[in-house]
């Protein structure tokens, strides 16, 4: 598709029209009241920085001292390992998803949905869906929002191919997701995932954009021109991306930590006490069959990154293959029934066939590809 | 005073129509409070990310849970 619509200027940092309006309306806060605001949440920021550094660089030898000296575990023992990988991994994961989602949020505050849109739209198939992907990282989205950004997105011009680019990717590729698999299962996991996870969101919605598939949008869908729209809010200050920040490490630690308590207790529990390779023969590198399995079965159901990875960590442990493993966690999280009946709102039938068809076949294609290669 | 606030139904949206009512009752305004699920009003106001607050018409907030302070200053107080 060519560039038809006029393309806005991509210079981020400047507020748009609509912004600087706003602006002009509303009283601003002082320059120097704010600048004491963000001095006094800098000066914390930094001594909780070197206070989470220290904390992190002591939690190994804090969890030996627990589980040998203060619970008086012995050396050596089943239990004493697993208390010990416990009072160690727990700590560990809650800080670096602290410190993460504490930086996404911050990172998020410049990036709002009305700005992607606007980037995205009358954006050229193939840049557009790898522009999409990236931008589905640190967009702020909440799932239930998926239909109105569906909508707004086709109405301000974004190809529809591009539209699923950002869809696919903005649930699946997420910061919880990386730092829980990073936490739990090392980095090259955790790379991997979020490579592949937004190779899988490229390809599906380039592929979508291919076979044309505009006319099994709901015909009101495509009658609705984007107007304004959106938030006019001005610009947030640096002490109010802070906030955001701090913000949303209260929301979503608040939220996440039982599911990484749980998930790491059974991978502790489990660690001493279940044998080695019992998932092998059945999730195993060996049988192929289980990668399609995996999707089919995963497909339908919803569970976001911090309720799957503990799940995750359990198979991989007992022998299950890692592209097996993978093609699992993301048609859990990528594909729901739930989605797909909220879907069916805006796109008819076989869209939402052909939707939940290419993303499956590309997330199969990622559990062969390290079945195979791994 | 119209205040609308768009969402389908999530915890999001349940809160932030929460705050709406609480700073309307705080503030003591007359005001009508209506939550809006359907897709194509949304789309009509020009809103593609909930939560979304909508005040006499003009989109406040949109794609985030707007603080009571947020609210109070909407609509006046």
């Amino acid at each position: 598709m060519s560039e038809l619509k006029p393309l806005q200027p991509l210079d981020l940092g400047a507020p748009c029209a609509c912004q600087r309006v706003q602006a002009g309306q509303e009283p601003q806060p002082t320059v120097l009241e704010d600048r004491g605001v963000l001095v006094r949440r800098v000066g914390l920021g930094v001594l909780l920085l070197v206070a989470w550094w220290f904390l992190y660089q002591s939690l190994a030898g804090l969890a030996h001292f627990a589980t040998y000296s203060v619970l008086g575990l012995a050396q050596g023992a089943h239990l004493a390992a697993s208390v010990e990988f416990f009072l160690y991994d727990t700590p560990k994961v809650l800080l670096l998803l602290a410190l993460v989602v504490f930086g996404v949020g911050v990172l998020r505050s410049f990036f709002t949905p009305e700005r992607t849109r606007r980037v995205l739209a009358g954006r050229s198939e193939a840049f557009g869906n790898v522009l999409a992907a990236l931008l589905g990282i640190v967009t702020p989205f909440c799932s239930c929002s998926a239909v109105p950004l569906f909508i707004g997105f086709l109405g301000a011009g974004v190809p529809l191919g591009v539209t699923f680019s950002f869809l696919i990717s903005a649930p699946m590729v997420n910061e919880i997701a990386v730092v829980l698999l990073y936490g739990l299962l090392g980095w090259k996991v955790a790379a991997i995932y979020m490579g592949t996870g937004l190779a899988v969101a490229m390809a599906s919605g380039f592929v979508i954009g291919k076979l044309g598939m505009e006319r099994h949008v709901e015909d009101w869908v495509l009658n609705i021109r984007a107007t304004n729209g959106g938030e006019e809010a001005p610009e947030p200050s640096w002490a109010g991306r802070l906030e955001a920040g701090a913000m949303a490490v209260r929301d979503i630690v608040g939220k996440v930590w039982p599911w990484v308590v749980a998930g790491i207790a059974v991978g502790a529990g489990i660690h001493g006490y279940v044998p080695e390779g019992v998932l092998a023969s059945v999730m195993g590198r060996g049988a192929w069959w289980s990668v399609p399995a995996a999707v089919v079965i995963g497909i339908p159901m919803y569970s976001n990154a911090a309720g799957i990875v503990p799940v995750v960590h359990a198979l991989l442990e007992k022998g299950a293959a890692l592209g097996t493993v993978l093609a699992f966690m993301m048609s859990v999280i990528a594909l729901s029934l739930p989605e797909m009946v909220i879907l069916r709102r805006v796109l008819k039938p076989r869209l939402i066939g052909v939707f939940a068809g290419v993303v499956g076949l590309g997330i199969l294609l990622v559990g062969f590809l390290f079945n195979v290669i791994l | 005073m119209l205040i609308k606030v768009l969402g389908p139904g999530c915890p999001k949206c349940h809160e932030a129509e929460r705050l709406v009512r609480e700073a309307v009752a705080e503030a003591g305004v007359a005001a009508e409070v209506v939550k809006v699920g359907d897709f194509q009003e949304m789309a009509m106001l020009g809103v593609f990310a909930t939560p979304a607050v909508v005040v006499d018409g003009v989109v406040r907030c949109s794609g985030r849970v707007p603080s009571k302070g947020d609210i109070l200053g909407w609509i006046g107080r």
